[in-house]
C-alpha cells in the first residue's frame, strides 16, 4: 500500500467570515491567549460552529486573532475573525459561542466582515488601571510628573532578554479618574484609578510598562498588584476617542 | 455555617506566580453548589500539579458521582507548585478548592487519589497549607477525614499515620456508601466524635482505617502481625469491585480545562481490569476480574463526551485495549461515525500483534495518524518468560514490519529494565532486537526513512503482584546496563542513528521501590523528606534522591532497618507482608505459586480465553468475568447541520 502522506480531498471553502468582540473577565482573565485559542476551538465544536479549516496535513481551524491583551490583564474589548464553509446568522453565533464558552470568557458582538482587515482598523487601546492602596492624590503627581517628560525609559524582560524602550510617547491619554467610576473590591481603602489610553507601537507598550514609566518618573511603587482591564481598542480619533473596529463592518463601507 | 472563598486573598498572589490559570478553576463541567444546601462536604485532591491531575479519570468520575447527590458537595484542589506555596505561606492563605476557592480544612473528607507514591510528599505539603494536622492522631472533629484511595492505597502502610483512612478497590460505590455513613452520624449530631465516625467505616470492612490496627515487629525488623486493637473491626480488609460499567458511564461531563494539561482529550474506560498476568503489573493484579463497557455504551459515552466537551480527540483507554471482546467492531464502526469530522481516536497500543495495527489502521482513517507502542517489556526471550509476556521475537518483527508497510514511518518500543533475574545479555538483547526491527522495518518500507524509540522504564516491584517478594536491582547496576545498552544501540551506526533511545535513571525507581513496600516505619523518612523540602517527587527537577538516601540514614537506624533492607533484600515465604491484611483478592498462595514459576521461567495463561487458574479473586470478592461480544454495532450518527443554540 502507498504510504499516506498526502490528504485525501480538500478542504471546503470558506463562504462568510465573521468577526467578534469578546471579554475576559473576573478570574478568567488569567487565562492566556494559548489557554483561551484552546477554549475557542472546543466551543467551536461544542457550538457546532461549520468553521472552515486550511489545506493541508493537519488542517486547521479558521481563526484569526487581533492583538491579546496580557495574561492577567481582564479585557472588554478583544477580537478575533473566522472563516465559516455555510453561512450563519452572526447574532445565534454570538449565542452558540457565548453559551459554549466558560462564564468569563464572554462573546459581546458578532458581525459579518466587510472589506478591509481588522488588524487595521486598531491602532490604540484603553485601559482601566486599579490600584488598591494607593492614594489618588498620590497617583496624580505621579501622572503628572510622568506626563511633564517626554521619554520615560523602561525595562521589560523579552523573550531575546532585558530590553529598556520608551513608554512615554505611546501614551495619548493618561488620567486619574473619579474613584467612584469603579467599585473597588476593597471597600474603605483607598483605590487610585488610572484611565489610560496607548497606542499601538513597536515594540509594544504595555500597560505594566506605563506603571514601570511611573515608577521611573516619580517612584510609584503600588503595595499590591494592579488591576488591569482594557475597556476599549479601535482606530484612535483626533478627538481622543476609541472606535470600535467592527462598526466599520455594520455601516455601508466608507470611501477612503 | 457558610464557608468564605478565599479568593480575594489569593487573587493578589497570582500574578507573581508562574500559569496562574491553573488555580483559578472556571472548567466546563466544574459545579458550584451553595454551601449551606448540602449535608456532606468532600475536597477531592489529586496530590500532584493540576496540568497532570485535572484529566484523572478517577478524580473525574468520584467528582461526578458526589455531585449527582444533592445534598453532596464535591469540589477539587491539587498541589500548588512551590512559587504559589511559599506565597500562600507568606500571606496565610490555606490550601484551596479550584472550584469555589473554599479551604480544604471546612470540608467533611479531604479525599486523595494517589497513582502513585511519589505524590506522599504533597499530600503533606497540602495537609501543612491547609492547616491540617500532619498527623491523623492529631486531628479533631474540626479537620476532615482524611482519606487515601488509588493504586497505592492497596498499601497505605507507609502514609498511615498521615490518613485516617484508606479505600482500595473501584471507588464509585463506596463514595456513596463513606457519604451515607458520615451523612448519618453528623444527622446524629456527631456521636463519639470522630473515633467513632472511623470506627463506623471500619465497620462496612471495606475501609481500612489504620489507627485501629497495631503492628508488631520481630527482633530482625521483620513484621510479626497485624492485628486490630479493638474487638469489632475485620482482621483483613477488602476490596471494591463495581460490577457492570455500563451502569456507571462516567465520566458524562467531562473536565474541560482552560490550562494546557497532560491530556486534553475524552477518554472512555472501554473494560477495567486485566488477565493478561504479566507478573510485574500491579494494576493487572488488583483490578482483576475483567469488566467490559458494551460497544453500545462507549458509543453512546463518546458521542455526548464529544458534544458536551468539545475535544477533538478520544481516547480508549484500558489496561489493554485490544483484548476487547469487541475492540473490532468498536473501531470500524467508530471510525465511520467520525468520517471526515476531524475528530482522531487513539488506542494505547500495548498488544504486539498484526491485529493491533489494523485496529490503528481503521482508527486512522479519519486523517490524523497515532503513534504505534508496543511494550514487549523485556529484551529476551527467557526474561519475557520470567516476567509472563508471552511475545516471540518474530512476533515483534512481523507486527513491525506490518506498521512500517502500512505506512507508519515510526513506533515506539517499551522495555524495563532491573527485572528479577535480569542479566547484562537480557538488557543487551534490547539492542539488538531494535536494531532487527530497523533492518526489518527497512526493507518492508523500501526506505531507509524509518525511525524506532526504545523507551526504558525502571521495574519496581510492587505488593499484590508475585514480584512482591523479589530484590530491587542497586541504582549504580542499572545505570551501567543502560549505558551498555546505548553503547550496543550505537554499535552499528547506520542502524543507530535510526533508533531513539529514552531511559530513567535508577535512583527514582529505588525510592519508589521503598514506598510500595514500605511500612509505617517508612512514614518517619517521607516526613523527615518533606521537612527538608521534598515536594513533587515525580518530577526530576524537583526530585532529590540525595534527600531520600540522608531521610532514610537519619531515620531507619533507629528501627534496626534501612534503604536497602525494604528495597534489594529478597523476602521469604513466611514473612508477613506489611499489606498482608489488605485483601486484593489475590490468593497469597497463588501468587507465591506463581513467583516460583516466574523463577522457572513457567508461564500462565490468560483465564479470560482458558480454565480459571485460582488467583482467588472472583470466588473470595464474589465477582466475575463480565465480556462480550454482545453482536451489537454502532449505528451511523446522524451529522449536525445547524448550531447548538441554548434554548
Amino acid at each position: 500500500m502507498a504510504p499516506k502522506n498526502q490528504p485525501v480531498g480538500g478542504q471546503a471553502p470558506v463562504v462568510q467570515r465573521i468577526r467578534l468582540r469578546y471579554a475576559k473577565r473576573g478570574p478568567l482573565r488569567f487565562t492566556s491567549h494559548r489557554d483561551f485559542a484552546r477554549a475557542f476551538e472546543r466551543a467551536l465544536r461544542r457550538a457546532a460552529v461549520p468553521i472552515a479549516f486550511s489545506q493541508g496535513f493537519t488542517p486547521h481551524p479558521k481563526i484569526s486573532y487581533a492583538s491579546a491583551a496580557p495574561t492577567g490583564v481582564g479585557s472588554e474589548a478583544e477580537y478575533l475573525e473566522i472563516g465559516l464553509q455555510a453561512e450563519v446568522d452572526p447574532a445565534q453565533l454570538r449565542v452558540a459561542l457565548d453559551a459554549a464558552l466558560s462564564p468569563g470568557l464572554d462573546v459581546l458582538d458578532a458581525v459579518v466582515a466587510g472589506s478591509g482587515s481588522l488588524a487595521d482598523r486598531i491602532d490604540a487601546s484603553h485601559w482601566l488601571i486599579e490600584l488598591p492602596a494607593v492614594e489618588p492624590g498620590r497617583a496624580e503627581a505621579a501622572v503628572k510628573a510622568f506626563t511633564a517628560l517626554d521619554e520615560v525609559l523602561v525595562e521589560r524582560m523579552t523573550k531575546q532578554g532585558k530590553r529598556s524602550f520608551d513608554a512615554r510617547q505611546a501614551v495619548a491619554r493618561i488620567a486619574v479618574t473619579d474613584q467612584s467610576a469603579v467599585p473597588s473590591e476593597a471597600d474603605g481603602a483607598p483605590c487610585a484609578i488610572i484611565d489610560l489610553v496607548v497606542r499601538q507601537v513597536t515594540p509594544a507598550v504595555r500597560p505594566d510598562d506605563v506603571l514601570s514609566g511611573l515608577r521611573v518618573a516619580a517612584g510609584l511603587e503600588p503595595p499590591v498588584p494592579p488591576r488591569v482591564t482594557r475597556l476599549a481598542q479601535g482606530t484612535l480619533t483626533a478627538q481622543g476617542d476609541i472606535v470600535d473596529p467592527l462598526d466599520a463592518d455594520r455601516e455601508p463601507a466608507l470611501p477612503g | 455555617m457558610s464557608v468564605a472563598s478565599v479568593f480575594p486573598q489569593l487573587e493578589q498572589l497570582l500574578p507573581r506566580v508562574s500559569k496562574p490559570i491553573q488555580y483559578v478553576g472556571g472548567e466546563l463541567g466544574a459545579v458550584v453548589k451553595d454551601w449551606d444546601a448540602t449535608s456532606v462536604r468532600w475536597a477531592l485532591m489529586y496530590p500532584d500539579a493540576y496540568e497532570v491531575g485535572l484529566p484523572n479519570q478517577g478524580v473525574q468520575i468520584l467528582y461526578e458521582v458526589l455531585n449527582e447527590q444533592e445534598d453532596v458537595l464535591a469540589e477539587r484542589t491539587y498541589a500548588v507548585w512551590p512559587d504559589l506555596e511559599a506565597l500562600m505561606k507568606e500571606h496565610g492563605v490555606p490550601q484551596f478548592t479550584v472550584d469555589a476557592h473554599r479551604p480544604v480544612k471546612a470540608f467533611d473528607v479531604l479525599g486523595l487519589s494517589f497513582a502513585t507514591e511519589l505524590g506522599y510528599t504533597n499530600m503533606l505539603s497540602a495537609l501543612d497549607l491547609a492547616q491540617i494536622p500532619l498527623n491523623s492522631a492529631d486531628r479533631d472533629e474540626s479537620h476532615p477525614i482524611v482519606l487515601a484511595g488509588g493504586h497505592a492505597s492497596f498499601n497505605p502502610e507507609p502514609i498511615a499515620d498521615f490518613i485516617d483512612a484508606a479505600v482500595l478497590g473501584d471507588g464509585e460505590e463506596a463514595v456513596l456508601e463513606i457519604t451515607g455513613i458520615i451523612r448519618e452520624w453528623k444527622a446524629e449530631g456527631c456521636p463519639g466524635g470522630r473515633d467513632e465516625l472511623l470506627l463506623r467505616l471500619a465497620h462496612t470492612e471495606s475501609i481500612y482505617v489504620p489507627r485501629f490496627y497495631d503492628v508488631d515487629y520481630l527482633p530482625d525488623g521483620r513484621i510479626q502481625r497485624v492485628v486490630p486493637n479493638r474487638p469489632d473491626v475485620p482482621f483483613r480488609v477488602a476490596k471494591r469491585t463495581t460490577m457492570d460499567l455500563d451502569a456507571w458511564p462516567y465520566p458524562k461531563k467531562p473536565l474541560v480545562p482552560l490550562a494546557e494539561t497532560v491530556h486534553e482529550r475524552y477518554a472512555v474506560e472501554i473494560f477495567r481490569g486485566c488477565t493478561r498476568g504479566c507478573r510485574f503489573c500491579q494494576a493487572g493484579m488488583i483490578t482483576r476480574p475483567v469488566r467490559e463497557r458494551s460497544i453500545t455504551t462507549v458509543g453512546q459515552m463518546i458521542k455526548e463526551g464529544l458534544e458536551y466537551s468539545g475535544f477533538s480527540e478520544v481516547g480508549l483507554l484500558s489496561l489493554s485495549s485490544a483484548d476487547h471482546s469487541e475492540i473490532g467492531d468498536m473501531c470500524s464502526g467508530l471510525a465511520e461515525q467520525y468520517e471526515g469530522t476531524n475528530v482522531s481516536l487513539s488506542l494505547p497500543s500495548t498488544r504486539v500483534d498484526a491485529f493491533n495495527i489494523d485496529l490503528a489502521q481503521e482508527l486512522s482513517k479519519n486523517g490524523r495518524r497515532t503513534g504505534l507502542t508496543f511494550a514487549p517489556e523485556g529484551g529476551s526471550e527467557r526474561i519475557r518468560k520470567v516476567i509472563n509476556k508471552m511475545v516471540t521475537e518474530e512476533d515483534l518483527i512481523r507486527t513491525v514490519v506490518t506498521a512500517y508497510s502500512n505506512g507508519w514511518r515510526q513506533v515506539k518500543l517499551y522495555f524495563m529494565c532491573g527485572l528479577p533475574t535480569e542479566t547484562d545479555d537480557d538488557v543487551l538483547q534490547i539492542g539488538r532486537m531494535a536494531h532487527e526491527v530497523i533492518k526489518a522495518g527497512r526493507a518492508a518500507a523500501g526506505t531507509k526513512d524509518i525511525r524506532c524509540t526504545v523507551s526504558i522504564g525502571g521495574f519496581v516491584p510492587k505488593p499484590h503482584t508475585p514480584f512482591q517478594w523479589a530484590p530491587m536491582e542497586r541504582p549504580e547496576v542499572i545505570d551501567a546496563r543502560l549505558q551498555l545498552l546505548k553503547q550496543e544501540i550505537n554499535s552499528d551506526r547506520s542502524l543507530g542513528r535510526a533508533i531513539g533511545y529514552r531511559y530513567h535513571d535508577g535512583e527514582p525507581s529505588l525510592i519508589e521501590g521503598l514506598l510500595s513496600r514500605g511500612d509505617r516505619r517508612v512514614g518517619a523518612v517521607i516526613r523527615r523528606v518533606w521537612e527538608k523540602g521534598g515536594r513533587f517527587d515525580g518530577w526530576s527537577e524537583h526530585f532529590s534522591y540525595a534527600r531520600w538516601v540522608e531521610a532514610c540514614a537519619e531515620v531507619l537506624p533507629g528501627f534496626g532497618v534501612d534503604l536497602d533492607w525494604f528495597t534489594t533484600r529478597e523476602r521469604q515465604h513466611s514473612e508477613v507482608l506489611p499489606w498482608d491484611h489488605l485483601d486484593s483478592g489475590l490468593d497469597k498462595d497463588w501468587l507465591w505459586q506463581d513467583w516460583q514459576d516466574s523463577m522457572s521461567e513457567f508461564e500462565q495463561d490468560d483465564c479470560r480465553w482458558t480454565p480459571c487458574f485460582d488467583c482467588g479473586v472472583c470466588p473470595s470478592m464474589d465477582t466475575e468475568i463480565q465480556i462480550g461480544p454482545t453482536g451489537k454495532k454502532l449505528l451511523p450518527l446522524t451529522p449536525v447541520n445547524s448550531l447548538r443554540v441554548p434554548a
